[in-house]
């Protein structure tokens, strides 16, 4: 296992200047997550445009990876429609559990989580802003179908 | 635990550390420097070789056959509880119960104790510290009784604010339940006052001594405290067996917590009697090696001299303290005038978790997170901390690995 990997310089830099970062006022919908294992909270905020996320924000406080991780996912799934998100995760979901798993070109930035893969105990944290994303999204869905 | 006195014999830290075959390997291409022993300490050979043997040699069910193994079982299991009456100096081993650990035994007095005796109007006092073992079987308790829970809060060097916890010690509070020593912190609670205050105003005293027992002799009848839990396994014994001592006067009229077997007399389908104590409240067959692993845990610290081992860990706490100090960044959280050998941390633009897995890459074990005391991070408004906590085994050489990784941490995140 190498540090360097995990550390990636995109991943720090991310760390350190968290891209949309800090509340959206416009928000259809949001959702916090929680790690309880290591004190990791976000919440992410989603400005719809029908299916396709127009803005995305997030705060939180976190690990290197879980920040960084949100940071490059909310740059990811602007502009992307909800089901192009879900299979944006699936694929981050493989990078991040799967050691063999290569990036995809498709990934883009987001391929600099693939070290992560070599530290089991770091996955969850890489995993939050997602999971909270998908429960944001989940609740704009309620939203919708109650109206 | 009385305050460490002055050491007569050199303390052979190298020596101790090979009585632990776990620690001789190699974790990430570096020899494992285990900075972890708050969280559970490691085994000596000692107690591994006491288990095997029990497992080999004795092992059958306890307090039942008259065959010989049946014998040899429960003289081994029996044996472990009057090792722990006098590790404790308990007056009986009456007084000696077996649990899985503090976490057991806490939940037995706050079922067995409180639950049936408390009611509205009533108070249970904790201090702001505790691991939530010593928050959550109390706020069961009061949810089932309609006690009230009361919390003594700690100021910003990581101590119990004695003054306020005095003024919370009311003619309502039947009991105070009260950490010797912060696993997330260090500090060292002033128990016996604790003790003294609480008894004059009539309330009983339960001590969660689960970090407190590995780090010096704790003289349960010299405190005069009414309950003292503890876990084996941060005493350098296996898992899964603790202690609970309680007073007998109190343990007597206590019911029982679990019924089945072994702790009756008799049983039918009308009515049973309940065995006398201890074993009232050990129902089922018991964790018989972890208490053979226990007591041969309690052999070989008392061999190595409990207060050579509380001066040796002062040492290294206070090497290791001033390291940390001199390092930019660097914030330590908890900085009581007593302390046990726990140091929590944080390092300025690494989290934790970052700083742990860093560590780990290094061969350096430490914890990292909120250690089981959510409100003590809530107090610092902060969602973790690293912690070193360092043991009979750890030497002067880890502290500087420590450092070294902590350098490696600051340059990555630098």
């Amino acid at each position: 296992m190498d540090l360097k990997d995990l550390y990636r310089d995109v991943i720090l830099d991310h760390n350190r200047k968290p891209r949309n970062f800090g509340a959206l006022t416009d928000a259809d919908a949001q959702a916090d997550g929680h790690n309880p294992l290591c004190g990791d909270r976000l919440t992410v905020w989603v400005r719809l445009d029908g299916q396709r996320i127009a803005d995305i924000r997030f705060e939180g406080k976190g690990c290197a990876i879980s920040t960084a991780s949100a940071s490059l996912m909310t740059e990811a799934v602007k502009g992307k429609d909800k089901a192009a998100i879900k299979a944006l995760y699936e694929q981050v979901h493989t990078l991040l559990t799967h050691q063999e798993a290569s990036a995809d070109a498709s990934l883009g930035k987001l391929a600099a989580l693939a070290g992560v893969s070599e530290f089991p105990a770091r996955v969850k944290c890489a995993t939050l802003c997602w999971h909270t994303l998908n429960a944001a999204l989940d609740r704009s869905a309620d939203a919708v179908t109650t109206e | 635990m009385n305050a460490v006195s002055a050491v007569t014999a050199p303390y052979d830290a190298e020596r101790v550390r090979a009585d632990f075959p776990i620690l001789a390997q190699q974790v990430n291409g570096h020899p494992l420097i285990y900075l972890d022993s708050a969280a559970s300490g490691q085994r000596p050979l000692a107690v591994l070789r006491a288990v095997e043997r029990y497992e080999t040699h004795h092992h059958s069910n306890v307090h039942r056959g008259v065959h010989a193994l049946s014998q040899a079982a429960t003289e081994a299991f029996e044996g472990a509880r009057e090792r722990v009456r006098r590790f404790l100096n308990a007056r009986s081993t009456r007084e000696i119960v077996f649990v899985r650990g503090a976490t057991e035994g806490i939940n037995l007095v706050a079922q067995s104790l409180a639950r049936p005796r408390f009611g509205p109007g009533d108070e249970i006092l904790i201090t702001g510290l505790e691991h939530h073992a010593n928050i959550v079987p109390w706020q069961m308790v009061c949810e089932q009784s309609g006690c009230a829970l009361k919390v003594a809060p700690i100021d910003r060097r990581g101590e119990v604010d004695i003054g306020r916890l005095l003024e919370l010690l009311t003619a309502r509070t039947r009991l105070v339940a009260v950490a010797h020593v912060s696993n997330a912190l260090g500090t060292i609670v002033p128990v016996k006052r604790i003790i003294e205050a609480a008894h004059s105003s009539g309330a009983l005293v339960l001590v969660d001594g689960a970090q407190a027992v590995p780090h010096g002799a704790v003289d349960v009848r010299e405190l005069g405290c009414d309950f003292y839990a503890f876990s084996g396994h941060k005493l350098y014994g296996p898992t899964g067996i603790g202690v609970l001592f309680g007073r007998e006067e109190l343990l007597e009229e206590m019911p029982p917590w679990q019924g089945g077997g072994d702790m009756i007399r008799t049983v039918s389908f009308e009515k049973s009697t309940y065995n006398e104590l201890p074993w009232k409240f050990e129902a089922g067959t018991p964790n018989i090696s972890g208490a053979v692993g226990l007591a041969a845990a309690m052999d070989y610290l008392e061999s190595l001299g409990l207060e050579a081992v509380a001066a040796h860990e002062q040492r290294l706490l206070a090497l290791a303290t001033a390291e940390l100090e001199r390092m930019p960044g660097i914030e330590i959280i908890g900085t009581a005038a007593h302390k046990a050998a726990v140091l929590s941390f944080t390092l300025r633009g690494c989290h934790p978790h970052d700083l742990g897995t860093i560590l780990d890459s290094e061969g350096v074990a430490i914890r990292t997170g909120h250690h089981c005391a959510m409100p003590v991070m809530t107090f610092f408004d902060i969602p973790a901390t690293a912690r070193a906590s360092f043991g009979c085994y750890n030497t002067e050489a880890d502290v500087r690995a420590l450092v070294t990784a902590l350098g490696k941490a600051r340059e990555v995140f630098g």
